[in-house]
């Protein structure tokens, strides 16, 4: 019998995305002006002409269109921790109509440039970035938000309400 | 060219404004994987430079450095490390960082100080060894540095930036790999008689597409390599330059030194960015960030896209080359392929760019970039490209673009 061991599921980074079953970014909204920003941050809205000061967390859009992509070949430098051996993975640009930002993400392992094409709809997912056994056996799995190609939706914007 | 209400005189058929910087000498080390201490090759470049203007290190009123941020302490404070390394005369100096912009953010740095009057004379500086493959970001675990997280997060190295713009192109107008590959081609054969360039090999279309594939849709050679280097310019006033040179003809000029940031919202996902801003609240501005690079230099110097002779743009991928022909409004937006098929970007034809051979043939000595594509559009101005002369060249321009907001466009008439 093989004994399960413990999974223990954190974000890569903290305050950027949820990693539950429904997850999603976390932008900031401007109090003042209404504008957009990814990743968040608390305060100093980048809009020029607003001194707006309060930046509230956001759930951003879960879906997106592409923008472009990528699939990269070779394993990335550190701070990257690539799988051995190492495994193409692509990487996506997506557009959230609602809040007019394009967020560069990775894809979920499997999907490759071929199966991708600009304007194509995609919806946001999260996938194991990297893993670590600690000194009792358990496992840490670092969480990371991924854009895989969008299932049929019933309503079709996936903004959030 | 003369602007209106523009200071200056005509020499000959050339308007010289008192807002025009005289090059008096341009030098580099030959870029390569030499290996050494990057202030051996700044040394070599500024002696080039010197010997160049028939001026003495001890002449050298202010030093212009531009920084590289991988060579510890001295790479920080160029300017200083330069001086000291020359040997210290007094000289004024500063260090500036701007990413792949360094050399021209040093140059302008120059320039504001000769035109105001602080100096009359000064030397630009920049050199750099570099690690071996990718660019990584600075070692250390910061989580709050976003060039630390988009390897981390996503292993998006320089590359995949440069591929999400090419696959645009492809996505957008058409382009295929066969274009980007001649991109290359013409470069590599630009290149072969540079004595400055690393890669001085000729390349087919069929060494392009049959080379591996390193960021989708991008292969190895439509991708700059990095690369050790040094280049060095000495700049001065009209009346030093006169005093110096007895007469003015024919001498190349300084004319523009665009260093423009984007305008909010910037909506092109840029190097090394996770998101762009939001045009949600605010709209776009009507030219892009870097369509107001070039706009914004030919603007200062009175002149436009039909009055060029030659362009050095930053080719950090073949795809690349082909935006910077529509950021200098070479042509329009998506005809950029037909205009290098056209032969028109060739030497011999409308507006030869890259002649140098471009990053293509020299890879990427960061600090030192921006100033060598200045140095080549020197040459060419002279007529002393050899191997590569563009025929007649009397306006030359350059385009380069780094990480953070920067990019820089510089142009140089006789």
């Amino acid at each position: 019998m093989v004994e399960s061991r413990r999974v223990n599921r954190v974000p890569a980074v903290e305050g950027w995305y949820t990693i539950d079953a429904a997850p999603h970014l976390l932008g900031a909204k401007c109090g003042s002006c209404g504008t957009f920003v990814f990743p968040p941050r608390d305060n100093g809205c980048p809009n020029p002409t607003c001194d707006g000061d309060e930046l509230v967390r956001t759930p951003l859009s879960t879906r997106g269109r592409v923008w472009s992509y990528t699939e990269n070949r070779y394993t990335p430098p550190p701070p990257y921790k690539a799988a051995e051996p190492f495994e193409p993975y692509a990487l996506v640009a997506v557009e959230l109509a609602a809040e007019g930002l394009i967020v560069l993400g990775q894809a979920p392992k499997g999907v490759l440039a071929t199966d991708l094409k600009v304007g194509m709809e995609v919806q946001l997912e999260t996938d194991v970035l990297w893993a670590e056994t600690t000194d009792d056996g358990s496992v840490i799995e670092h969480i990371v938000y991924v854009w895989a190609p969008a299932a049929p939706s019933a309503n079709g914007s996936g903004s959030p309400s | 060219m003369g602007a209106g209400g523009t200071v200056g005189q005509w020499v000959g058929e050339s308007f010289v404004s008192d807002r025009d910087l005289v090059v008096l000498g341009v030098g580099m080390h030959p870029w390569g994987k030499w290996g050494r201490d990057f202030t051996e090759y700044g040394m070599v470049a500024a002696r080039a430079a010197l010997a160049d203007a028939r001026l003495q290190w001890k002449d050298i009123q202010y030093v212009a450095g531009a920084d590289t941020i991988r060579n510890g302490y001295p790479g920080f404070i160029a300017g200083a490390t330069f001086a000291q390394k020359l040997g210290w005369t007094g000289a004024r100096v500063s260090s500036s960082y701007a990413a792949c912009a360094s050399g021209a953010q040093a140059l302008q740095g120059a320039r504001a100080s000769i035109l105001a009057g602080f100096c009359d004379v000064a030397m630009v500086i920049g050199a750099d060894t570099t690690p071996k493959g990718f660019f990584a970001p600075v070692g250390g675990e910061r989580k709050n540095d976003p060039d630390w997280l988009r390897f981390h997060l996503l292993g998006a190295t320089n590359p995949v930036y440069f591929a999400l713009f090419a696959r645009r192109r492809m996505d957008l107008h058409g382009a295929t790999s066969e274009d980007f590959a001649m991109v290359k081609v013409k470069n590599s054969r630009h290149g072969l008689e540079n004595p400055n360039a690393r890669f001085r090999k000729e390349n087919t279309i069929a060494d392009v597409v049959n080379s591996p594939i390193v960021s989708d849709p991008l292969r190895l050679l439509d991708i700059c390599a990095t690369s050790d280097g040094a280049a060095a310019m000495i700049v001065a006033s009209r009346e030093f330059a006169e005093k110096h040179l007895g007469s003015l003809a024919g001498v190349p000029r300084i004319r523009a030194v665009s260093t423009v940031t984007p305008t909010y919202p910037q909506t092109i996902l840029e190097l090394p960015d996770f998101a762009t801003d939001s045009s949600a609240v605010v709209a776009p501005p009507d030219r892009g960030f870097k369509d107001d690079i070039c706009f914004s230099a030919y603007e200062e110097a009175g002149i436009g896209p039909d009055d060029v002779s030659l362009a050095e743009v930053y080719d950090l991928s073949t795809a690349l080359e082909l935006d910077w022909y529509e950021h200098l409004g070479l042509c329009a937006k998506g005809e950029a392929e037909a205009l290098l098929r056209s032969g028109a970007t060739t030497i011999g034809g409308r507006v030869p760019v890259n002649p140098s051979g471009g990053l293509s043939c020299f890879g990427e000595a960061i600090p030192a970039q921006a100033i060598a594509q200045v140095c080549e559009v020197v040459w060419q101005l002279r007529g002393q490209a050899d191997g590569r002369q563009v025929e007649g060249a009397r306006v030359g321009i350059t385009a380069n673009q780094g990480l953070f907001g920067h990019g820089s466009s510089v142009i140089v008439s006789v």
